[in-house]
């Protein structure tokens, strides 16, 4: 009898190659135009640029795949929807508000802080440790929603965290004066934080590019962890509670831990998300956390392409660019040729939702479709022809 | 010859509907025990409670000696207790192989499982030629075969059969009983649930008659095969 060998193993190590080169390349090069290209054009394509394309909304893009990446977890490859996910975002970014600002006066701790902010009253961690430190406050976060609420249908799931994500941001505008406590700065937000300090130097808040470097390496560790989840024993696991949740259950698989692993993990990035963000936009204000937020992340997911990292990415790099450049930079132009004066951001909306219905109604896998099946026919080519002969 | 398997006085309901009022059953080693009975006799339901997904209001289910009325469902299949669901509930956008891979999916025994491989693909040599198809996109039978190969991949020493003919051809029904009397030969007991109790208890040696949640009658397949009443109900004779 013919002899099976594991298909999966030969051909891992070559297309991981092949992205990270890939990834990189694309990064480095957006990074170089940025840095000395874009500034050195003469002032014509310099100005178009500046209004289609400004390196604000390159690295403010970023964050949203760093997001997008994570609900993509929950919702791509568990199969859970999650309708709250800016929950994580604003926990993320509170985190960054506590742990590296002077905000809580009443103490003074200072951990591998940037130098600036040495004699400063508050918590001032360094911004790496931030990451985890908001990552892990976001797990338990979704450890504590998910716990009582995975074991319900994922309708009844996708409300709850409906509720989750109205309620966190509620809790951050109106936590002023929790008895006494002033835990958020309610609507005023928490602002300036530290800057971030990297090797040799202290970024200010217009260092676009060093920022967008540090941002391209949050998204490359997401795009690592989730093929390497998805290749493994968690993501199989994940995949067949989307399948069939009876039937995994059948195999083995553990439903609550798995599906409470999915929310961690998706969790985790929010809040790395969070803190990116907080970064970005030196502060954390209350009122940008609000619903649109979790919607627009779940229409980069669908639109990119559930369970398939690179149509996520490429789905949330396009919506982003949209909501924050594209539609106001294309109505400026409509407007200005036309001479009329439509407010085209204000339709941001209406698009999403049409994209959203189109995409259901006539390509649900997204733009960039999940492609398991091509994969594996792909990866046993000399094992099918091996088959043939078998009996 | 020990018992394997020992169901004593299972009480199951939904809601305030009792659907198994007090069932004993025993599985020995090395056999195959068949439970028929007519559509809501409570079969799906004993066999849901026995493998961890439907928790009883009474009684006791010993498997190798140990309790595990109750347990989650991933602790009984980690003992070896795997099943075919009834309905074959296979994963439709995953290939055969990655089917085979989540029976494995509690077993670390890199070498056992790829021989376990090997076996069950010998056994159903056309889940070989569908090997990289999807399971969705195969017929009831391969989906049929596929599913008791993925329960089998979990390495059971009971194996659970819900209802494996239903909705199979003829030819093809032979065939999957073919099979249960080969998969016993390799050293797996087997407690099959059918409805077809004429094929069944061709291949079982015992069997259990369950009529409204209660074992009505109980003894060798061979003599309940002949029994009249077994004969009027439900061999249509």
């Amino acid at each position: 009898m013919m002899k099976l060998k594991r298909s999966k193993t030969p051909n891992a190590g070559a297309s991981h190659k092949k992205w990270t080169i890939g990834f990189s390349i694309a990064a480095l090069s957006i990074w170089i135009f940025y840095t000395y290209i874009m500034y050195n054009l003469p002032d014509g394509p310099q100005t178009i640029f500046q209004n289609w394309l400004p390196p604000t909304t390159v690295n403010e893009a970023m964050v949203w795949v760093i997001c997008a990446l994570g609900l993509n977890i929950v919702v791509g490859y568990a199969g859970l929807l999650d309708l709250g996910f800016v929950a994580f975002w604003a926990i993320g970014g509170y985190s960054a508000g506590w742990f590296m600002s002077s905000f809580f006066r009443q103490v003074n701790i200072h951990i591998f802080s940037p130098s600036d902010a040495a004699d400063q009253p508050g918590i001032h961690l360094t911004f790496w440790a931030v990451l985890g430190v908001g990552g892990i406050i976001c797990a338990i976060f979704g450890i504590i929603i998910g716990a009582p609420t995975l074991r319900l249908r994922s309708d009844y799931l996708a409300l709850v965290t409906l509720g989750f994500g109205e309620i966190i941001p509620q809790v951050f505008t109106n936590g002023e004066n929790i008895a006494g406590f002033n835990l958020s700065n309610g609507t005023k937000g928490i602002s300036p934080i530290d800057n971030v300090a990297v090797p040799g130097k202290i970024l200010g808040p217009f260092d676009f590019s060093w920022k967008f470097a540090i941002f391209v390496f949050l998204t490359a560790i997401m795009v690592f962890v989730s093929l390497r989840l998805r290749k493994g024993r968690l993501g199989r696991a994940w995949l067949a509670i989307r399948e069939d949740e009876l039937a995994a259950s059948m195999m083995g698989v553990p439903l609550m831990s798995t599906k409470l692993a999915a929310y961690a993990v998706g969790a985790f990035s929010g809040g790395v998300g969070g803190v990116a963000f907080a970064t970005h936009v030196n502060g954390i204000f209350a009122d940008r956390f609000n619903f649109s937020i979790s919607i627009i992340l779940l229409a980069m997911v669908v639109l990119g392409g559930m369970g398939n990292v690179w149509g996520v990415m490429v789905g949330a790099l396009l919506i982003a660019w949209i909501n924050s450049t594209g539609l106001p930079a294309f109505g400026d132009l409509v407007n200005n040729t036309f001479n009329t004066s439509i407010n085209f951001p204000s339709y941001n909306f209406l698009l999403f939702g049409g994209v959203l219905i189109l995409m259901m109604l006539y390509k649900r896998e997204g733009m960039i479709p999940e492609s398991r099946l091509k994969a594996i026919l792909h990866e046993s080519d000399d094992e099918t022809s091996n088959l043939g002969g078998s009996h | 010859m020990s018992a394997l398997l020992e169901v004593k006085d299972l009480k199951v309901s939904y809601g305030s509907i009792m659907a198994v009022k007090g069932l004993s059953l025993t599985v020995n080693e090395g056999e195959i025990v068949t439970l028929i009975g007519s559509n809501g006799a409570g079969k799906s339901t004993t066999l849901r409670t026995i493998s961890g997904l439907l928790k009883p209001v009474s009684g006791s289910i010993v498997f190798k000696g140990q309790e595990i009325a109750g347990k989650a469902g991933h602790d009984i299949v980690a003992l070896g207790l795997c099943q075919s669901p009834e309905g074959r509930r296979i994963f439709p956008r995953m290939s055969v192989r990655e089917n085979l891979d989540l029976g494995a999916f509690l077993r670390n025994d890199k070498v056992a499982i790829e021989a376990d491989r090997e076996r069950v693909l010998d056994l159903f040599p056309r889940l070989r030629e569908r090997y990289e198809q999807k399971g969705g996109t195969m017929s009831g039978g391969e989906q049929q075969m596929l599913a008791v190969a993925r329960a089998l991949m979990g390495a059971p020493k009971l194996l659970l059969l819900d209802e494996p003919s239903m909705g199979l051809a003829p030819v093809l029904v032979d065939m999957i009983f073919e099979t249960i009397i080969k998969i016993r030969e390799q050293g797996i007991t087997i407690l099959l649930i059918e409805q077809n109790a004429a094929a069944a208890l061709d291949v079982a040696d015992r069997a259990y008659v369950l009529e409204s949640g209660l074992i009505k009658m109980s003894g060798k397949a061979s003599d309940l095969a002949k029994d009249e009443a077994v004969t009027k109900a439900y061999l249509g004779g």
